[in-house]
């Protein structure tokens, strides 16, 4: 297990050294990625400033929902970048047949061969937004409300990067990306930024039993903040949500060993 | 004379209908397009109907403009200029602009044709089955009042077609500068990077401009982006009433000249002093 991360840091360290050898396209990109987060707190920012608040949300509550979320999708993206490209550059390419003669964990090999710095920028404005919300929002930080933030946070990390390695599995039989399951992962972050409450029922409720989303962001955020929920959880539901996340982690783990082992090669 | 343009103008269909062809080879792309279009238009839609749930003064529009906006703009979304053909660029980076100056074309309209054939072929192909989704499916899966309503009238469509005629040239303009400025920059990532931020806010993709503050608004009505999607989507619904209809296309026609005139010139600024990469 020690060697494993060893390895994985090692190989992490070669991509960021290697990204850093084109230091204004880096840069360029960085911007990009925090101007095309910042376009969206605009919107948000807009409507709060028409309407008011939403029902007992506030700017400020909203603004703790986005930054976090955008921080997490932000690290899931910089770290699990060869589970992005690895239709088109590992599959296609007939590439993962090298990675899998190799003497260490696929997985590993797969997750460090790159590394999407460039997200960097969106890392930044969620940060930015979720000072914000620190300063406004009067939050009482107890050790139990610390706890169940931080715990909520890693199965976030965990759900986000569990999509990503099912977009990789399906393209042992797609031999492409596809981009459809983008919806999951962005279209995901995009509706986590809000209260789920505010949702038409059967939207939330794909995105609680299917597809664990409100489970790792929503309730244990309406917990943490301490707010009322229209859809019915308390604090012990809330506490007990993020577990989801890691189960649907193990669930897509074992979808992507399934994946490998019906895996043939495209014989490039 | 008309010899040479009718020569010019089949140069031009050529161009647009081989790159028509090329784009339709694309269809599984287009249709994981038009799905994630849909669902963001879904997002969008139950978003913004709860803050209308949620106001407490009246918003300055109906939610049905609000529908017709987010529908349009979810269709349309392939039209806005906020990056380049990247066939262009890659003359400019492997010095095959060279070529493309010794062709017995007009430059700009040579690539105008191509920038018009880059923006509209994708568009079409998936503008077909997100209408049909969001006209026809809507209300047959119980949700009607987010179906795409009908123009406010047969005048108001027939103003929207017009101003989305402008619309598409306004796009090409804009476009089209951002490859020009390829003869400065060689490159036109960090530009089209600085569009991605400053196009979707300014043509009212993110959120319809007239929500936006009240103090913005004397800005947010001169600027060009506006022309992009809050002039006709407005005029479709009504919300831009038809008495202010043709002073809006007249805006919007105001800009493409502009445009069109500001990249001619630098065009003609560029042949003069370009020097060609590659070796």
């Amino acid at each position: 297990m020690i060697a494993a991360i060893r390895l994985f840091g090692r190989l992490m360290m070669i991509a960021i050294r290697s990204q850093m050898q084109y230091r204004n396209a880096f840069l360029l990109m960085v911007l990009g990625t925090f101007l095309t987060s910042m376009v969206q707190a605009i919107g948000i920012w807009a409507l709060f400033d028409r309407f008011g608040n939403l029902g007992v949300w506030s700017v400020a509550h909203v603004a703790f929902l986005y930054g976090t979320i955008n921080i997490v999708f932000a690290t899931v993206d910089i770290t699990a970048r060869g589970f992005d490209t690895f239709g088109s550059s590992l599959i296609r390419t007939g590439q993962f047949d090298r990675v899998l003669v190799r003497p260490a964990s696929p997985v590993i090999l797969v997750a460090a061969r790159e590394v999407a710095l460039h997200k960097l920028g969106q890392l930044l404005q969620g940060i930015l937004v979720l000072i914000y919300a620190f300063v406004t929002l009067d939050i009482d930080w107890t050790i139990g409300r610390i706890a169940l933030y931080v715990f909520a946070v890693s199965s976030m990390y965990a759900f986000f990067y569990a999509i990503q390695i099912v977009r990789a599995t399906m393209s042992f039989w797609t031999i492409e990306t596809l981009e459809i399951l983008n919806t999951i992962s962005h279209g995901g972050m995009e509706t986590a930024q809000y209260p789920m409450s505010i949702y038409k029922e059967s939207f939330t409720n794909f995105f609680t039993y299917v597809v664990p989303l409100a489970c790792v962001a929503y309730f244990p955020m309406v917990g943490v903040l301490n707010m009322p929920d229209p859809l019915g959880s308390t604090l012990l539901t809330q506490s007990l949500a993020p577990l989801a996340g890691y189960v649907f982690f193990a669930v897509c783990l074992s979808f992507w060993i399934f994946g490998m082992k019906r895996y043939q090669s495209t014989g490039s | 004379m008309p010899s040479l343009t009718t020569a010019l103008l089949r140069s031009y269909t050529a161009v647009v209908a081989a790159r028509f062809r090329l784009l339709l080879q694309y269809r599984a792309a287009a249709l994981a397009g038009v799905a994630t279009q849909i669902f963001w238009g879904c997002i969008k839609l139950m978003v913004l109907g709860a803050f209308y749930a949620a106001a407490v003064t009246t918003p300055p529009m109906t939610f049905t403009a609000i529908v017709a906006y987010v529908w349009l703009g979810q269709v349309l979304i392939g039209l806005l200029p906020w990056n380049h053909d990247p066939e262009l660029q890659e003359l400019f980076t492997s010095g095959g602009v060279a070529y493309e100056l010794l062709r017995p074309l007009d430059l700009y309209w040579f690539w105008f044709a191509r920038t018009l054939a880059f923006r509209t072929a994708p568009t079409l192909l998936r503008m077909v089955p997100g209408i049909i989704f969001a006209t026809l499916i809507l209300p047959l899966i119980g949700l009607p009042e987010w179906a795409l309503p009908a123009p406010a009238s047969m005048t108001h469509g027939l103003m929207f077609a017009l101003s989305f005629t402008v619309t598409v040239m306004l796009s090409c303009a804009i476009t089209i500068l951002i490859t020009i400025s390829m003869f400065w920059l060689i490159e036109a990532r960090g530009l089209s990077t600085f569009m991605y931020g400053v196009v979707p806010v300014f043509s009212g993709m993110i959120v319809p401009l007239p929500l936006f503050p009240d103090w913005m608004q004397p800005f947010l009505q001169y600027q060009p982006f506006r022309g992009l999607c809050d002039v006709p989507f407005r005029i479709y619904s009504g919300d831009i009433p038809l008495s202010m209809a043709g002073q809006e296309i007249a805006f919007q026609f105001v800009w493409v000249v502009i445009l069109i005139l500001f990249g001619y010139g630098l065009i003609a600024r560029a042949r003069v002093r370009l020097v060609v990469q590659g070796g």
